[in-house]
């Protein structure tokens, strides 16, 4: 197999961009991407575009995506094709155009993840999300992310002892990230006093599914990121003006759609799977990584996920949460760009949005106070469903 | 001072209002606002926060704003019966506003809340201190509410479960040119006040000093690029 390699990232700030053409949100971080490379002039010489998206049709009542942005960059007659896989659709779309450039099939793919949310309520979005449950035995019984993430806490809880302050830390410190970060949704920073210790704090960090609170769940947002990957072997690899950051590893793993099916419904069978694929591809273990993304759609994945990629001992993440380990100038960073609790998460361009940042934080090239120092491997985990998808990918210096 | 017998006729017949007690309350950044009822005296301050939202469309502050700015107007010129306009301010720069009128001693008219400092809840705050200036301070026992935007809507309508009284109309009808009229009862609001309504009273002379004077916002989320 070739080794691919990233270089070019575009990323628009994400937030409320309702007033803005799907297609055209995708363009401006598609062309972002391009300039950074330096290939925009030359944008018709790439062999593919693969687009992640997770819910157009239902959020944008628009369909064929990759059409509308191939047509908007005026890039045709170049490939282009939509992959989706809930709100791994940015991550699985990396794969895809990983296997295209690993197989020798292309040589340069332009990778584009986003989702304008806002269009609709944010209860119909939230309703529109459940539709990748279990159709019969969660979406029809009322079941919502949010339920699920508030019942997962519960379970997590009960079991190993986390508490809502616990969660509140994680907030203070994805925060305190995506306070920097230019692309963040929430570039806001708050206080364990405001959200948890606090007087005014119960009302002021309100229940959104209990014990989940605001500030354990992260925005409704809209937005995109896009990467151009090259094949490093190949002499179009000295096309581009930045140097590439590669694709050490990347793979996906699968869980039971009906999460009751499950035997421990806190293990997350698929992301250890993925990270464990990921690792072995890479021929790293997880005291190699240096930082990591992990999806955040509700505070206690960062925990729960952080524990099956091997960063911490199964119940004890938690623990380092409060030690600081997780900070950006702790032992192994988490979300330095906010996470998807502070930089928010249009769910089709999460997992290229997560990508962005380990390429930003390898090149050195993050925002000061969220630089990680001297970072040498980076990981990600972009999770489907409720854990029943999930693509893990770590990215290297070399 | 002796008021001009025509200006006198113009005025609307006032009824002696309770005043707002001030509280503050610290905003999930930490930052302490400070709510309390603003003076006559500060309509400058409040007219020049207000002005430059007059021309942004997006969530329909355009339309918040223009007519918040006549309510505020109207308010210091006399031509409106019993308004009261609540302000949160942070270190003194206006966050947010929201004005509302008190009709009868059984009912209060909500008119608009404005946010400035967005993200940190900060209109939905001061909306509920309004709610808590028509129920729990004058003693209202219904207020009459309407949405002019989705943001809105999804704040009071669906989160306080408001009670939909629009098929009462024209018997039932908000001021604000016809739109569904909700209306919070006094029962929904004890169903929600513990959850949406906070702050500390009494506010230490500190606090109190730092919003004693408005300073208008020197930058609005709403308007890019915009400096005061």
């Amino acid at each position: 197999m070739s080794r691919v390699g990233v270089v070019g990232i575009g990323h628009t700030k994400f937030g409320n961009l309702s007033q803005y053409d799907l297609g055209d949100v995708m363009a401006y971080a598609a062309t972002d991407a391009l300039k950074d490379a330096g290939f925009l002039e030359r944008r018709k010489e790439i062999d593919q575009v693969i687009v992640g998206n997770m819910a157009s049709g239902l959020f944008c009542h628009q369909s064929a995506v990759a059409s509308s942005v191939i047509s908007k960059m005026d890039m045709e007659p170049v490939p282009a094709e939509l992959v989706e896989n809930g709100p791994a659709s940015g991550a699985s779309a990396i794969k895809i155009g990983y296997m295209a450039v690993a197989s020798g099939m292309a040589d340069i793919v332009l990778v584009i993840g986003g989702e304008v949310m806002r269009k609709v309520t944010g209860w119909t979005g939230t309703e529109y999300v459940a539709t990748m449950l279990h159709p019969e035995a969660e979406y029809d019984m009322g079941l919502t992310l949010p339920g699920f993430g508030g019942m997962f806490t519960r379970m997590y809880m009960e079991k190993y002892g986390l508490t809502e302050r616990d969660l509140a830390l994680l907030a203070v410190k994805n925060h305190a990230n995506g306070a920097k970060n230019k692309y963040a949704h929430i570039q806001a920073e708050c206080t364990i006093e405001a959200i948890a210790d606090g007087p005014e704090a119960n009302v002021v960090n309100t229940y959104v599914a209990e014990p989940l609170r605001m500030y354990s769940t992260c925005p409704v947002s809209d937005g995109a990121a896009a990467l151009l990957l090259v094949n490093m072997d190949s002499p179009k690899a000295k096309l581009f003006s930045k140097k590439p950051v590669r694709i050490a590893g990347i793979a996906s793993a699968t869980d039971t759609h009906c999460v009751h099916n499950r035997k421990d419904p806190l293990k997350l069978e698929a992301v250890r799977i993925a990270a464990e694929k990921a690792y072995a591809m890479a021929g790293l273990s997880p005291k190699d990584i240096s930082f990591a993304e992990l999806h955040d759609a509700f505070s206690i994945l960062e925990l729960a996920i952080s524990e099956e990629v091997g960063f911490f001992e199964r119940g004890k993440s938690f623990l380092a949460v409060r030690k600081g380990e997780t900070a950006i100038d702790g032992r192994l960073p988490i979300n330095t760009s906010g996470g998807l609790k502070s930089k928010g998460h249009p769910v089709g361009a999460t997992g290229t949005s997560q990508a962005v940042e380990l390429v930003r934080q390898l090149r050195g090239e993050a925002e000061l106070g969220r630089q990680v120092t001297d970072p040498k491997y980076g990981m990600a985990v972009n999770f489907g469903g409720f854990g029943n998808n999930v693509v893990a990918m770590i990215f290297a210096k070399d | 001072m002796a008021i001009d017998a025509m200006e006198q006729k113009l005025r609307p017949p006032e009824i002696p209002l309770k005043p707002y007690p001030p509280k503050v309350i610290t905003l999930a950044s930490g930052e302490k606002m400070v709510v309390r009822e603003a003076k006559r005296e500060e309509v400058g301050a409040l007219l020049g926060t207000i002005y430059p939202l007059i021309g942004v469309p997006a969530d329909f502050y355009d339309i918040v704003a223009v007519r918040m700015y006549g309510e505020i107007l109207g308010w210091y010129r006399r031509r409106v019966a019993n308004e009261f306009v609540l302000v949160g301010a942070i270190d003194g720069e206006i966050a947010g506003i929201v004005t509302s009128r008190h009709v009868t001693p059984k009912l209060g008219m909500s008119l608009h809340t404005l946010t400035i400092k967005r993200g940190l809840r900060v209109g939905a705050q001061l909306f509920a201190a309004k709610m808590e200036h028509h129920l729990d301070i004058l003693g209202e026992e219904e207020v009459y509410i309407v949405a002019e935007s989705p943001n809105g809507f999804k704040r009071w309508m669906i989160e306080y479960e408001l009670e939909d009284r629009s098929s009462q109309f024209p018997e039932v009808r908000h001021e604000l040119g016809g739109v569904p009229t909700y209306v919070l009862t006094r029962s929904l609001w004890e169903a929600v006040r513990d959850v949406k309504c906070t702050g500390t009273r009494p506010v230490s002379d500190t606090d109190l000093k730092a919003s004693a004077k408005l300073v208008m916002p020197r930058e609005y989320p709403q308007i890019p690029g915009f400096k005061r």
